[in-house]
């Protein structure tokens, strides 16, 4: 073949493989950005979770950008400290919507500041998506969709799967002890957990509620260990279990088996006593979720990204998950209405699901929860590392529940 | 309702002097500069949380926690002078202090993070048994501490010439510094004072507790109601107060429902504001 025809014949297959490489890769976002405008808890009481969700809307938006952002635009993700404070959550989602005119708006974390954000999105008629809502009936709102994966009636679900759990462990107790904070969200599946417990024939031998923000956990250590339950349901939030097991075991006490509520999992994982401690939870870094390659990317980042940060624990968990299933949610919510318009992102949002990576998520009970079923596990602390124990079809590969 | 077992109770009495002790601790120096030198400083709590995440990270290298004092305590008392130096200087308001809180708690998160840390010593684990009660080391640490400093504080102002100088500028002074009390330098003194005993009570904290940079507000109201009780200015005050009030709690959460313990601290102080108006 003369030189001629095969440059030309080069070029032209240079050509054919640029072409094929450019419908392969997504093209880059382009136009004005889409802002996203939320807040955190970047300080104050509940900027150790806020945290979590930082760095998971980072990698979101960052992973976006580099495919074609929301509708072909980039995406620009405008986050502010609301300080852990609900009513300065309110005032900064009312200069997201009305000063820096972003387009949409994602919830904040934790029930109450949620809720102030909910009032702000109702007024200016805002799609609200948010993770971390833990009571469903106060959502009165028609366009906010919680992507956590609570049900409608968590104080029903979350005791049954827990008492269930604990009944399938061939071991079931039976005497209980519920010691819960005061905080609503906590408070009000503790008191479901009190009905189930009753309903179960189990006999209940101490009910303690404290203020959220005590300090002294020892005399409700030493009741504890005075009442001797076979299980104890500890409705706590944040570091709240740890403070208990610290106190139990100052006084040389630990019960057989206890549950937490909504504990900081890397200080509970890694406390002396928290040892077979049970938690709720919606993923964790194992089969069936690390299945999912959506999921282990995400587990990449996010240990890389912990890591940078200065995360004492870089595990992907729940708090991590529901988060990146929220903005999940937003993104595929988006692409389905073909749309920023928030009441068609709700009206899509209303008639599909989601598949995030904390599994199906959808919206077709009253105000957008579903009742009597969630996305819950119960996981348990074994040698130092987070497994799913319950229901079966979502353990760790090989893992059970341990009782004592 | 069944009455609770002396065991319960006793370990709830030892857990309410425990938390106390802490409370006095974190009492005395606030106490020492609003009642002596009539500045509320609420940097305070921040200077003690500053103290235990630097307590958390030199244990962390390898330093015994007590040994970390060795280094904290100068420092902090230091910091303690030059803030007052600076306050003085500008002459400021109080609530510059409510400023500098929150730009300590930044810093906190800065180098530390919002995340929960944890210090591991070999005094975590150590408790002792007496019958049937449990003393664990770092509350008894912490009580020791508050002792030996709120007694060493009483003595110095009670039996040398600086303590009887410093009680002078209390009461007044202008009056003092014209007997020749070295007014400024012995306020420099006296808040170098408060600070390091910050950084005493900031071990206290890493001992005894997981930390978060939030946390720094959740010690005010009770320590605060610790301090008006106890008298400002009195260095017992802080913790026989403490004391009062920890030991109320443990025993309202061992008899009753626990949630209500935060009302007996304050429910006391209110008592005693009705009952002695004149003492604070």
């Amino acid at each position: 073949m003369p030189v001629a025809n095969r440059s030309i014949l080069a070029g032209l297959g240079a050509l054919l493989a640029l072409g094929l490489a450019a419908q392969g890769a997504p093209a880059a976002p382009a136009g004005p950005p889409v802002r996203i405008g939320s807040t955190l808890a970047l300080t104050g009481p509940l900027a150790a979770t806020g945290l979590v969700h930082k760095i998971v809307g980072e990698i979101y938006v960052e992973q976006l950008n580099r495919k074609d952002g929301l509708l072909g635009r980039p995406v620009e993700w405008v986050l502010k400290d609301d300080q852990s404070r609900p009513d300065l959550a309110r005032t900064l989602y009312e200069q997201l919507i009305t000063v820096d005119k972003v387009d949409l708006i994602m919830g904040p974390y934790a029930t109450a500041n949620i809720l102030s954000a909910m009032g702000v999105a109702q007024r200016y008629n805002k799609l609200l998506i948010h993770h971390t809502f833990g009571t469903p009936s106060l959502a009165k709102y028609d366009m906010q969709f919680p992507a956590g994966g609570l049900a409608g009636d968590p104080d029903n679900t979350i005791p049954k799967l827990v008492f269930d759990a604990l009944a399938a462990s061939g071991k079931a107790p039976k005497s209980v002890a519920v010691v819960t904070s005061k905080f609503p969200s906590v408070q009000f599946i503790s008191l479901g957990a009190r009905e189930a417990a009753k309903k179960r024939g189990l006999r209940e031998v101490a009910f303690l509620e404290w203020d959220f923000g005590n300090r002294d956990f020892g005399p409700i250590a030493a009741r504890l260990k005075d009442a001797k339950p076979d299980f104890v349901w500890v409705g706590g939030l944040g570091l709240e279990g740890n403070l208990l097991i610290d106190a139990m075991r100052k006084i040389d006490y630990m019960p057989p088996l206890h549950f937490h509520l909504f504990p900081a999992p890397g200080p509970l994982l890694k406390a002396p006593g928290g040892e077979n401690a049970l938690a709720a939870t919606t993923f964790e870094e194992h089969p069936p979720f690390t299945d999912n390659p959506v999921a282990v990317e995400f587990i990449r980042l996010y240990h890389e990204r912990g890591a940078k940060a200065g995360l004492p624990d870089t595990s992907v968990e729940n708090q991590s998950a529901i988060s990146y299933s929220s903005w999940q949610t937003l993104e595929t919510a988006v692409a389905g209405a073909r749309s920023l318009d928030d009441k068609a992102i709700a009206q899509w949002l209303k008639r599909n699901h989601v598949d995030a990576i904390v599994g199906r998520l959808h919206w077709d009970g009253p105000f957008n929860y579903i009742y009597g079923t969630d996305l819950y596990k119960v996981k348990q602390n074994q040698k130092g590392k987070w497994v799913i124990v319950w229901p079966k079809e979502f353990a760790a590969p090989g893992a059970r529940l341990i009782t004592p | 309702m069944a009455l609770p077992s002396l065991t319960l109770l006793g370990q709830s009495l030892l857990s309410g002097l425990f938390i106390g002790a802490l409370y006095g601790l974190l009492g005395l120096g606030l106490s020492l500069s609003w009642g002596m030198l009539r500045q509320i400083n609420l940097a305070h709590f921040a200077l003690a949380f500053l103290g235990a995440y630097l307590t958390y990270q030199l244990a962390g290298a390898g330093i015994n926690p007590l040994a970390t004092l060795a280094v904290i305590v100068p420092c902090f008392f230091a910091l303690g002078a030059l803030m007052h130096w600076l306050l003085a200087r500008f002459s400021v308001s109080a609530l510059v202090t409510f400023g500098l809180t929150a730009i300590i708690e930044a810093l906190i998160q800065w180098i530390w993070t919002a995340d929960f840390r944890r210090m591991e010593s070999g005094y975590s684990d150590v408790k002792f048994r007496v019958g049937a009660l449990y003393v664990a080391l770092p509350e008894l640490l912490t009580l020791a501490m508050a002792l030996a400093l709120s007694l060493a504080v009483w003595a110095w102002l009670r039996h040398t010439y600086t303590g009887k100088a410093m009680r002078a500028i209390a009461e007044d002074a202008p009056i003092a510094a014209a007997f020749g009390v070295d007014v400024h330098g012995l306020s420099l003194l006296l808040s170098g004072l408060c600070a390091a005993f910050a950084g005493v009570a900031g071990l206290s904290l890493a001992l005894s507790y997981t930390l978060a940079p939030g946390q720094i507000y959740a010690w005010l109201g009770v320590v605060f109601a610790a301090v008006m009780l106890g008298g400002l200015g009195n260095p017992l005050g802080p913790l026989v107060a403490g004391i009062v009030i920890g030991v109320s709690e443990a025993l309202t959460m061992a008899f009753t429902a626990p949630a209500w313990a935060p009302l007996v601290s304050f429910s006391l102080l209110i008592v005693v504001l009705l009952a002695r108006p004149g003492r604070i």
